[in-house]
């Protein structure tokens, strides 16, 4: 449904000028960017347009805060209060007086105009230079009017990518299990929802269990596994249209299903007989393929961006450790050799890191180690918390955390943080239900 | 301070430590005496397949081997499935909260499948018995210790006709 419209781009004034004015990404918050946010200004009947289409009486005022909360919520950003704006927002993008957005420190200045052209939504956006007194980008956006949260996150992807060198990771979506009731009775639905937490949809109706949803990388489907009929199995989802299937005919519990790189595979686990070992089948063919054979459990499979290896969990050295061996299933290699548990290893979509959760003297972790194992890192500390799934551009990881029972059982919780690969900017991301096993999509436009 | 009061301050503090020991001592014994090693030992959670014949197994944390206790319940429940050779089974299992989620939906699996196999020995077709892990998704004690954790790690034979 979200789909059907394609965001139209129609002008493109690429600017090359020197910035003055750079990110320093490699350390997280400590000294985020200030930058001024103008409400888009919008004229008068396209003010009136908007609020018989999509009731919101200012859409200037609302895509600009969209892409304010985007940026402050990265932690690289310290958005300024727009109170402290002199200039008004119509003046502002036409030709911005820098010395009044210089006195309120902003350094980057972003301005726009909305207007409804043929019952569409037009935006048009400038990101300026403060210090330099300079435009260093300018697009354009029509789509439909529904739409306009999506442009909002477009918008921040372009003035992050800008100022940052990297992609940004705000027009995606977050796929996850919605929890409610008694931790002994737990009801799970699939949701789906904005990276930002608006938009939430409930995807099943919490008839049967439900885990570990896993968006592709490529389209709109998602795997994961379901509990219909008692008989727990790998399904295949469209979100678009909502058609589900089984993957595959397995004789017993197939679960951790994640895509490969090109969307073209599932990688699973398959259960028999008190072993579990990892096979794929090919979406296109439906040929079943078994990659490992071992009796230990081997579980939680996850492919390099370039296809070409597997990390996996394994407890074939006694307990839970990470595993990486090529996609063929040969090369078998043990990586992590630290202190205590590791499971649910992530490959990082730039491919040079393994994200994880670690179980260490009653402890849960989440952290990352290089491909080989080396240069561990953890994040983050606390009494339940674990599978990590990345950003889009392998900047963040939204994982789940559970709360400890007091001593009659009570205050049972589940929710979903994120936190910056330096491991700084943890916060929790607000979910209308308690939620856990997110997955997050790539981008969408581009 | 006079004399009478440091008395009542030293009479308080001893009651206090009393009453403290007390409490150490008996929670001591409540631990041990439901708990052998981490294996649960109890009858809490515990359900009856028919008279004498319990319905569930508990495993010590990230193991799958049956304790003597587990293969002692496991003969009653193979006996009584000898004698109702009608019924079939599903062995659920489960595992705790301290685990990831995957690979405790293999834990789950791995020891319904022990339980499975002590009863073929005993007999019991295999075409009785199926398996279902729930991994960590179904605890019986939404607890957050030791002890819950016992409870919760467990293989349940469950009719199912």
């Amino acid at each position: 449904m979200l789909f059907r419209y394609l965001l139209l781009l129609l002008l493109l004034l690429p600017v090359k000028t020197f910035a003055l004015i750079e990110v320093d990404i490699t350390r997280g918050n400590l000294n985020p960017l200030p930058i001024a946010i103008s409400p888009l200004s919008i004229d008068d009947n396209s003010k009136k347009g908007f609020k018989k289409k999509v009731k919101i009486e200012d859409l200037g005022v609302e895509i600009s805060t969209v892409v304010e909360n985007n940026l402050r919520q990265s932690g690289l950003f310290n958005p300024l209060n727009k109170d402290a704006f002199l200039q008004k927002a119509d003046i502002a993008n036409l030709k911005p007086r820098f010395e009044d957005w210089n006195l309120i420190k902003a350094q980057a200045l972003v301005t726009g105009k909305v207007s409804l052209v043929d019952e569409k939504l037009r935006v048009e956006f400038r990101l300026w230079d403060v210090l330099a007194g300079k435009e260093m980008m300018a697009l354009a956006f029509t789509t439909v009017p529904s739409n306009w949260r999506r442009v909002g996150h477009i918008i921040t992807d372009k003035v992050y990518e800008r100022l940052t060198g990297e992609k940004g990771y705000f027009d995606t979506r977050i796929i996850y299990v919605a929890e409610e009731g008694p931790k002994t009775k737990r009801i799970k639905k699939l949701a789906i929802m904005d990276q930002d937490g608006f938009n939430n949809k409930f995807l099943t109706l919490g008839n049967e269990l439900v885990l570990t949803p896993r968006f592709s990388p490529t389209n709109q489907m998602v795997t994961y596994l379901s509990y219909f009929r008692n008989l727990p199995r790998v399904y295949l989802l469209d979100i678009e249209t909502g058609m589900q299937e089984v993957v595959g005919d397995f004789p017993g519990m197939t679960f951790a299903p994640r895509f490969s790189p090109d969307g073209k595979k599932i990688i699973m686990s398959f259960a028999q007989d008190g072993n579990s070992d990892i096979y794929t089948m090919d979406l296109e063919n439906r040929i079943v393929e078994r990659i490992t054979n071992h009796p230990s459990i081997d579980t939680s499979p996850s492919y390099s961006p370039d296809g070409k290896y597997i990390a996996f969990n394994s407890d074939r050295s006694k307990y839970q450790q990470i595993y990486v061996m090529k996609n063929n299933g040969k090369d078998v290699k043990r990586i992590s050799f630290g202190n205590g548990l590791y499971g649910t290893p992530v490959w990082s979509p730039r491919g040079d890191l393994i994200a994880f959760t670690k179980l260490h003297k009653g402890k849960f972790y989440i952290g990352v180690m290089r491909t080989d194992g080396s240069g561990e890192r953890l994040l983050t500390e606390n009494f339940y918390q674990e599978a990590p799934s990345w950003s889009p551009n392998g900047r963040v990881l939204i994982f789940y955390r559970e709360t400890k029972t007091n001593s009659k059982g009570e205050g049972f919780s589940a929710k979903l943080w994120s936190i910056d690969l330096t491991g700084y900017n943890e916060k929790m991301v607000e979910t209308e239900t308690d939620a856990s096993d997110p997955s997050w999509s790539s981008l969408l436009s581009n | 301070m006079n004399l009478s009061k440091i008395l009542k301050n030293i009479f308080l503090v001893l009651m206090a430590s009393l009453v403290l020991t007390a409490c150490a001592t008996q929670t001591k014994k409540a631990s041990t005496g439901q708990l052998q090693g981490d294996v649960y030992t109890g009858t809490d959670s515990v359900e009856y397949l028919a008279s004498g014949v319990p319905d569930r197994v508990f495993f010590a944390t990230n193991e799958t081997v049956l304790t003597t206790a587990s293969r002692e319940t496991l003969r009653k429940q193979a006996a009584w499935l000898r004698k109702n050779s009608d019924i079939t089974v599903v062995l659920e299992g489960h595992a705790d909260e301290r685990g990831t989620r995957e690979y405790n939906l293999a834990l789950g699996e791995r020891r319904a499948n022990s339980a499975k196999d002590y009863l073929m020995t005993y007999g019991i077709s295999s075409d009785r018995i199926s398996v279902l892990s729930y991994g960590k998704e179904r605890p019986v004690d939404s607890g957050s210790n030791p002890l819950a954790w016992s409870k919760n790690r467990r293989s349940v034979t469950v009719k199912a006709n």
